[in-house]
Formats: structure tokens, sequence, C-alpha cells
């Protein structure tokens, strides 16, 4: 099953690859990572997405808790929350035609166009990733220069939060 | 109060009470070196391979109830000393590994004995630093005293370039007496349901059995562990860490259990109905096939480690805690309920142990003509009254000293269990004699393990270390060759150890006695002569039966229920 942890983490040289360490010589599998200090300097906020049973799931978060730069991690996928990722995608944008289907699209999708040339745009889109999957999809015959995805970001919903 | 880092380094050391620090000293570490050399608190033991070092600090921290301090230089300093710190870490073994680095201008430019010691040492310690000012270095002593000690303890890195311990480079200093981390706050106390939870288990047991491993040694809980299995009077195994948490001597203790572990251990595991798993973890050289384990157990386990609890296998009861601490409390509960295991069940239990027991799972042959290395250690045992420190390395001695040394006392049996580093036994028997001296240690070996580490001959008559060395030499890895016997159609690739030096000559070389013994009839009189040289290291070499396996085997794969016996063990 998939797993979205969210993780507070002390702001260290290191602390990333402290992570990533653990993921690969446990052989467990990141799909997405994405991470940036929060509000408080001193603590980075990651996300982290993972598949595997619920065992497996258990001694993920169990490990990670042991690290000892983590102070705090919260499963997401236990309760309600909202899931965001961004992506900014570069398309090749040339007649008029074309130029106005990727702006329907981009309009539909509630993306945003963020960078226009002669050839080319660069669209802007949030969203759960399954959304983001789905726009790629509807571009179809549209081709595509080059695409950037932060990586899955969450946040639980309501009172709950994660904080010290 | 202003000092260098070399000096801060130096006095953080003797605020925390240091004695004695094990280390080779090198170019990146110089400053510090200069340091020691201008003070006479701190003793350094000058190792002759930094993974001695590491080995020496960890038999120290086994048998000293302090943490072990190593001190090494860059590059190849370190990773000579990963392989120890890694056996530290597999074994849960408190311990502070200072490393010298290039000078911060330098790093990552491939400097002159430059590595990544922070990345090579994460994935074996509990954690690291690397210290980039001097005015960091004692809080960050102060916080790799506090991990390496607290918790699951184990070793920690303390990577230190040279600019930071420039003597001309002043800073502040005052000792922190405490630290507080807000990431890391191990449980001490069990929870208190939990526990109600566990004593209900266990008194409504009809076959239990307890099985305890290292964390028993590390929290100090011998003496808790033995007063529950009285009070409960039902029966004791242990791990290979866990030998002397329970006296070997008593009625109620099944011996070891797991791969090498005696048939009524393994017996009562298999059968058993509810399973105490008491600072253990499950390891594979335990559990055998992990999805026959117990079948027929409810578990309670006992850890300070949560993912210690159903890693490998599923637990009913877990309850998180010091072991020490929560053994307490289960035996205050106990004793307040005035509850006890039903009788009637708990007599036939022990019955069927005994029917188990007479298997004579250990028995070997007594009448051969050549030394049967079982024999050497069941004397070893005799002549040291039981009471000597025993180091070991890796392999089939050390089977047969974990099954034939009857341990009474916890800390006593040192060995390398999880990472299983041949090489291990001497560096650390040295660890041993300095945080006891006087005392009696031995460390048996054999005569592939003890070549992996031999150059600290050189150490143990500079500092004039009276270890016995038990060499049982079979001139064969005989692990490796029993395996190859039992499951590769006796094909014995590359076990056969060619070319053997002259032991005797080669402990005389370095200043010791050396001793070689081939007869059954010698043993009982070298050992005791060996060991009456109070005051010289003495090499044993033991020439012994090549084609002697050990027994009981699980064989991979196979449960509990499933092992081996030897031939000479009396079926049933």
């Amino acid at each position: 099953m998939r797993h979205i942890i969210s993780i507070l983490i002390e702001n260290e040289a290191g602390a990333l690859s402290r992570v990533a360490g653990l993921f690969s010589a446990r052989g467990y599998n990141i799909e997405s990572l994405s991470v940036a200090p929060t509000e408080d300097a001193s603590l980075s906020r990651m996300t982290l997405v993972t598949r595997g049973s619920e065992e497996i799931v258990e001694q993920i978060t169990k490990q990670l808790n042991k690290l000892v730069d983590v102070v705090k991690l919260l499963d997401l996928t236990e309760g309600a929350h909202i899931e965001r990722e961004m992506m900014l995608i570069k398309v090749r944008a040339t007649d008029s035609s074309e130029r106005d289907e990727i702006k329907r699209l981009a309009d539909i999708y509630r993306g945003n166009i963020i960078d226009v040339s002669k050839t080319s745009y660069v669209i802007e889109l949030t969203g759960h990733n399954g959304k983001l999957d789905s726009f790629i999809q509807s571009l179809g015959d549209i081709p595509i220069l080059e695409t950037v995805r932060c990586g899955s970001m969450g946040i639980p919903r309501g009172e709950k939060s994660l904080h010290l | 109060m202003e000092l260098s880092g070399a000096e801060i380094l130096v006095q953080f050391l003797k605020d925390e009470g240091v004695e004695c620090v094990f280390g080779y000293p090198g170019g990146s570490v110089l400053h510090i070196y200069d340091e020691l050399y201008k003070q006479e608190d701190i003793k350094h033991v000058l190792v002759r391979h930094e993974q001695a070092a590491a080995h020496a600090a960890d038999g120290y921290a086994r048998t000293s109830g302090k943490l072990g301090v190593v001190l090494v230089t860059s590059g190849p300093g370190v990773t000579n000393a990963v392989t120890g710190i890694a056996t530290a870490y597999m074994d849960s073994i408190p311990m502070v590994v200072i490393t010298g680095q290039v000078p911060t201008a330098v790093i990552g430019s491939d400097a002159f004995q430059e590595v990544d010691t922070v990345g090579i040492t994460r994935p074996c310690s509990k954690h690291n630093f690397l210290v980039k000012d001097a005015r960091d270095i004692a809080i960050t002593l102060k916080k790799a005293f506090h991990l390496a000690t607290t918790g699951r303890p184990g070793p920690v890195v303390v990577d230190i370039p040279k600019d930071v311990t420039d003597p001309n480079v002043k800073v502040p200093y005052s000792y922190l007496e405490t630290i507080s981390m807000r990431s890391y706050h191990p449980k001490v106390k069990g929870n208190a349901r939990q526990i109600r939870r566990a004593v209900q288990l266990i008194l409504s047991a009809k076959r239990p059995v307890i099985y305890s491993g290292g964390g028993v040694i590390l929290s100090g809980a011998a003496n808790s562990l033995t007063e529950i299995t009285r009070v409960l009077n039902i029966p004791v195994t242990s791990t290979l860490m866990g030998l002397g948490g329970y006296p070997a001597a008593d009625r109620q203790f099944l011996g070891m259990l797991g791969m090498h572990g005696t048939y009524e251990a393994n017996m009562a595991m298999h059968e058993c109905d509810v399973l105490i798993a008491i600072g253990a973890r499950f390891d594979d050289r335990v559990t055998g096939k992990i999805e026959k384990f117990c079948p027929d157990a409810k578990i309670v386990h006992i850890d300070i480690d949560p993912a210690s609890i159903s890693k490998t296998v599923k637990v009913d009861v877990p309850i998180v805690g010091d072991v020490d601490s929560v053994l307490a409390e289960m035996l205050q509960l106990l004793r307040s309920t005035g509850s006890e295991l039903n009788p009637v069940e708990l007599k036939q239990w022990w019955a069927l142990i005994d029917k188990w027991r007479a298997t004579d799972c250990l028995a070997y042959d007594h009448d051969s003509d050549l030394i049967k290395p079982q024999f050497v250690v069941e004397k070893l045992w005799e002549i040291t009254g039981g009471d000597a420190f025993i180091s070991t390395d890796v392999g089939q001695h050390q089977m047969w000293a974990a099954q034939f040394y009857k341990f009474d006392k916890p800390s006593r049996f040192v060995t390398s269990g999880g990472l299983g580093t041949m090489g291990f036994g001497l560096p650390a028997a040295m660890g041993i004699q300095f945080a006891n001296p006087g005392a009696d240690v031995a460390c048996i070996t054999g005569e592939g393990s003890i070549q992996m580490c031999i150059q600290e001959l050189s150490t143990c008559f500079q500092y004039m270390l009276p270890l016995k060395i038990i060499n049982l030499n079979n001139r064969y890895l005989g692990m490796v060759r029993q395996w190859q016997e039992f499951f590769y159609g006796s094909r014995y690739s590359h076990s056969y150890m060619d070319a053997l030096p002259d032991f005797v000559k080669l402990a005389e070389s370095y200043g010791h006695v050396g001793m070689y013994i081939e007869k059954p009839a010698d043993v009982e009189g070298a050992l005791k002569e060996a060991f009456a040289l109070k005051d010289r290291l003495v090499f044993l070499d033991f020439i012994t039966d090549q084609t002697e396996n050990v027994y009981p085997m699980i064989a991979a794969g196979k449960a509990h229920h499933e092992m081996e016996m030897s031939p000479k063990s009396v079926l049933i």
C-alpha cells in the first residue's frame, strides 16, 4: 500500500542522506521525496512516499524514528490529509492552434503558463499527483520537451498537525 | 577558560572520567596526540592496527560498565577502524570513536588521507558528527557520549578536521554536566498496562520459556532476570550475547538456543505456549526458519529499541523499555498479586524438558587419541573456576566456548555475535585486561581467526598483558569446513590453513611464552602451567581433531525441532 510520511528532521548537513541511506540499506522503496526548511530554520520538513505491506511500513516508521536527527514523524495515510505536488512542464508550442489547445488544457487543469517563447510554453501545475499524470496524458500528441515534478507534499486536515 | 580544540578534547575526556583511550596516531590527529603527551590522567594504549583499537575499546566497554574510547587518524585510520565500529554497532556496545579529518579548507578535494568518514560510518554507527568549529567540540562530544551510552547503546563517531584542533586557536570551554536533545528521548520505563498484560499472559502459561539476550547484559539486568526466573520456576535459554545473564550451572538454565543451541533449549522453544523474549532481537541464527518459529506460542517481547519489536517475528505483547526497569516492575506485580503458574502443568513441562535434556546433546568422544576442542574448553572452565573473562574469535571455537564454558556471571563472555568478526578475540581480550587488571583473561580462538589480528601480540608485550591465548588449532577454517562437509559434498574449497607459522616461536619472538600441546593427557597440565604464569602472556597452541564438528546444528531453512545431532548424543 502507498504511504505518505511526513518527517520533521534537524536541518543539518547529512540529514537527507541518513534518510536516503536507511532506505537503500534496508531495501525499502522511495517513490518520491521532497524536503525544505520550515518556518523554524533549524528544522526541515520531509515528505516521503513509499510503498509496502503494513509490517514493512511499520518498520520504516520505527527505523526513521530511530534516526537521531528525526525529531518527529507522522504517517499521513493514517488520517484525513491533503496531498499536493507541483509540476513544471515545457511543451512545444509553435502554430497558433497548438498554442490555443495548450492554453485551454492549462485552464481546464487550473495551471498557469509561466514562460512563453516562439516555440514553447512552460506550464506550472499543482495538485494531487494523479491530476498531474492526467494532464500529461491529456497533452496527447503535443511534444513534451521537459518535465520537472517536486514529489508529493502532504499536510493533515483540520486540527491535527505535525509540529514540535 | 580559553583552550585550543585539542586541549578541549583532552580536558573533556578527563571531565567525563575517561581513563583509557585506544588509538593510533597520524597526521590529522597530531595536535590531539600532542595534548595527550602533556598529561597523565588518561592512559593511551597504542595498538598495532586501528581495527584492534576499536575491538579493544569494545572489550573494555563490555567488561567495565563504561564506554570505550577510540582515537584514530583520517583516511586509512578510519577505514581500518570500520570493522571494529561495525562490530560494536551490531552488538550495541557503547563506544565513542574520535577520528581525525583533513583540514576543513581541503575537505572534498581528495586531499592526502582524506576519506568521507561521516559517509562511510553512517550505516555502521548509532550516529556520527563532523565538527567544523573548535567551539562545537565540547557539546558534540557530550552528545556523542550521551548517545553512545543511553537507549540502545552503540558506537558514535566524531570526525574532527585538523584545523579545528589547532593549538593556536583558543576558544572558551566549560564542561556541560548534562545534555538534552529534542530529537532523542529513549524510553526507560515500560508501559504499565502492557506490563500487566504480559504478567497475566505469563501466569496463564502451561509451557513457558524465557529467551534472554544481550540486552540483559547491557541493561545490567542479570539479577532481575535470575530473580524472576526463580520466582516463576520456569526454564530460561539464552542467546550467544546473553550468556552469563543467568547462571549457566543452574537447573533452570537450558543452555544456548539457536543454530548451535542445545536440544532442550530448541525443543522448549518449539513446544512452548508462551515465549518471553527479554533484550533479544530474534536474529536469524536464533530463530531458524521464521515461518516455523515457536508455532504455538504467544510472545512477550521486552526491548529498549522499538524497531527491534515485531521486526522479524510478530509479537503479542510488546514492551518498550529498559530491560532491568521492566523486569523490576514485573517482579513487583508478581509479588503483590502472589499468583503463580499452574503447578501441575509446570511439573509436566519440566518433566518433558528433563527428557530432552537426557539426550546429552553436547556429548563428545572422551577416549580419542586426539585433543577434542570441547575438552580444552571444559578444562579451561574447570581450571579458571568458571570465573575468567573469555573473549573469542568467530567460528567453531566460538560455539564450543559458548557451549562448554559455563558462564555464571554477566559480562564474562565477550564475543562478536552480530557481525561475526574474525580477529576480534585478541584485541578484545586486551581491552578486557585493561578494564580488569589482575583478572584471568583468556582468548579462545582458532588458527584462522588469530592470524587476523596477530600483530597485537606486540601491543600485549608493550603493556605486559598476561592474556592466555587458547588456540584450538585444527589446521582448518573449521566452521567453513563443517559447512563444506555437510552441504558441499566435502569439497573443502580453500578452508585448509596451509603454511601455518610455528605459533610457539611466533609468541616467543613477540616476547611471550608459547606452548605446543598435542596430547589429550597434556591439556590440563598445560592450562595449569599457563595460568600459574600470572604476569606473562601464554600462547597455548592446542593441536585438535580436524574432523570435529559443532553439534547440535540447525541447518539453514530448518526449524528448532529439526536438529542435526552429534553421533555421541543419546537418541530418544
